[in-house]
């Protein structure tokens, strides 16, 4: 590799003192708003959901209208081994849900990842569903279309108690964003991660420079997954309760549009869209749910037409104009 | 047994027309211009809820509100073609998904504040209320008509693309673009003709489905999936595939969920998957999606 190249990538991974700023913002949030913090879990396991999703979409250009399978695989997970098997552990459960998520993740990415276009965006879509009609049917383990109840954790590492207002899960959820973050953005940055960008930007000539080009995006559907996973089993373990929902095509819609509110491909687009769209919703739809729906919908269609790269697409373009 | 055979073909028959003329549009602009188009379901609820305000406020009788209505949509898609659409034909499809999830969203939530939640009805004239009866059963006279006009429509359709010289020019246009373009062929205004067509179409079938699939404002997100899925399982810019998917469809999600009513949306997604896995273009798609 050139010198020149080598400084180049190695500046791009730099750690820059901005990045300190979500994280203290998320402390602060803590200190400050003490009444918000179960919404603020909320927030925060949706943000480790949108990256997720952004490691496939953003990343490696893959257009996936599913992505809440994974969400609702881990999710079930976690609930059914508390409810059922007694397993009230709550860090290996997270575990067992990225697990679980990944090996589904796995199995779907072997075949999903042969195909693209239309068909691939109604397979994701279809097997999504698929799912959700499953864990329907299957009632007696699943609670099926009325929720499934008995899910209970133990204190955390053995000592934090959950209370009443969320302060407890709300810091566990911004322990557990936190560390999946850091993996995320080594991931993105090893080689790996450049040639996931290949991936996205031309398949062809990764194919011809001799990537193996498939089994690099079952790879990275295998490890969305199990991102995806873990959120789901965090979202069982702060909610104490799964519904289909979990599963459903509107959240795999709405992850997918918090990311691309805040900017697909920049890991940081997910923390902006998932707050700006999460705290919106709370003030706004409670006002008028159809004028919130309507502001969506004409906030998606004008950032297509007019501001690719969401809110932070915006505020590059307005750095680039005061330069 | 034999009568529960019959109902549910029968039904299914009905609801699988109401798919066909909804989604054969969306199929031929689909295999067009390749647009990941999820906004299709809104033109059926719009042409719905025109329907019913045409019949209602108008004083139109049915047919008229109908065929009205079917025009009026067909001609304001032509705005949504030339301002939303057409910038985006070359854009990546997550562009063309997220405007047509944006679209959807825009339009359940005005129909919401114009027409409220709960769905509304409309008023089915005497002459096609009523029922038949034939050989011991009793069939609804809508849904007889409802099977024959699909059957109708489908030939006037495939005879209209196979031996008219504009059907000649949107099967050339599909199975080759850039061809189609250099000897002469004006794609982008074929497009929009076909896409106006499409459009009335689904009014049309939106404002013939309120009889049978009822109509409130989620109608172009519940429905959205199913209309895609016609479209993949049949195979872009085909009539005579968008049709038998349609058909398939109909009859097999109606089959399901009357005999397992719990499960029945299963069955769909499972022949989805199967058929798009071993035929990724539709099983009579021109070519691979």
């Amino acid at each position: 590799m050139s010198e020149a190249l080598h400084n180049y990538l190695r500046q791009r991974q730099r750690l820059r003192p901005v990045e300190a700023l979500p994280w203290l913002l998320g402390l602060a949030v803590f200190w400050l708003f003490p009444d918000y913090l179960a919404f603020g879990a909320q927030v925060l396991i949706m943000i480790l959901f949108a990256l997720s999703l952004d490691l496939l979409l953003g990343y490696a250009g893959v257009v996936t209208l599913g992505h809440a399978a994974f969400f609702g695989a881990g999710a079930y997970a976690a609930g059914m081994a508390s409810a059922h098997l007694g397993w009230h552990e709550p860090l290996s459960a997270l575990v067992l849900a990225g697990f679980s998520a990944g090996v589904l993740g796995f199995l779907a990415g072997l075949v999903l990842m042969r195909y693209h276009g239309l068909t691939l965006l109604m397979l994701t879509l279809a097997t999504a569903i698929l799912l959700q009609e499953l864990a329907n049917v299957n009632a007696q383990i699943t609670g099926g279309f009325d929720g499934l109840l008995g899910i209970a954790f133990a204190p955390l590492l053995g000592r934090f108690e959950y209370d009443l207002w969320g302060s407890t899960h709300y810091l566990y959820a911004l322990a557990v964003l936190f560390v999946m973050f850091c993996l995320l953005r080594l991931l993105v940055y090893s080689p790996f991660g450049q040639s996931l960008l290949g991936i996205r930007e031309n398949a062809k000539r990764m194919n011809a420079i001799g990537a193996p080009v498939y089994w690099r995006l079952v790879a990275v559907y295998t490890i969305a997954a199990a991102i995806a996973g873990v959120a789901g089993g965090l979202f069982a373990q702060v909610n104490a309760f799964v519904t289909l929902d979990v599963l459903g095509f509107h959240r795999s819609g709405a992850v997918l549009i918090m990311l691309v509110l805040g900017g697909a491909g920049r890991l940081y687009g997910a923390f902006w869209g998932v707050v700006l769209y999460m705290v919106l919703e709370d003030q706004l739809a409670r006002l008028s749910p159809e004028f919130w729906e309507f502001g969506v919908g004409l906030v998606l269609v004008l950032i297509v037409l007019f501001g690719r790269g969401g809110v932070l697409g915006l505020l590059d373009r307005v750095r680039g104009v005061g330069r | 047994m034999l009568n529960a055979l019959i109902s549910i073909i029968f039904d299914g028959l009905a609801y699988a027309m109401i798919l066909f003329v909804i989604s054969v549009g969306l199929s031929v602009t689909m295999g067009l211009m390749g647009f990941v188009n999820l906004a299709h379901g809104v033109f059926a609820m719009l042409g719905g809820y025109l329907l019913v305000t045409l019949m209602q406020h108008g004083g139109l009788g049915f047919i008229p509100a109908l065929l009205l209505a079917a025009v009026l949509i067909a001609l304001f898609s032509l705005l949504f073609e030339r301002f939303l659409y057409a910038p985006l034909y070359r854009a990546s499809e997550l562009d063309q998904v997220l405007l047509s999830i944006g679209l959807v969203l825009m339009a359940t939530a005005a129909m919401t504040y114009l027409f409220g939640p709960s769905p509304v009805a409309v008023q089915v004239p005497d002459y096609l209320s009523g029922q038949w009866t034939l050989g011991g059963r009793v069939f609804p006279v809508y849904r007889v008509l409802m099977i024959a006009f699909g059957f109708v429509l489908a030939l006037v359709l495939w005879l209209a693309l196979e031996r008219t010289l504009l059907g000649a020019r949107i099967r050339a246009a599909v199975d080759n673009r850039r061809m189609a373009e250099a000897v002469g062929i004006n794609v982008d205004r074929l497009f929009q003709l076909t896409f106006a067509l499409g459009s009335g179409l689904a009014a049309l079938g939106g404002g013939l489905a309120v009889e049978i699939l009822g109509l409130s404002p989620t109608f172009a997100s519940q429905y959205l999936v199913l209309f895609l899925i016609v479209v993949a399982v049949g195979g872009m810019g085909t009539i005579k595939g968008s049709f038998l998917a349609a058909l398939l469809l109909g009859v097999i999600d109606n089959g399901g969920k009357y005999l397992w009513p719990e499960g029945g949306a299963f069955f769909i997604y499972l022949v989805t998957v199967a058929v798009l896995l071993f035929k990724p273009g539709g099983l009579f798609g021109a070519r691979a999606a």
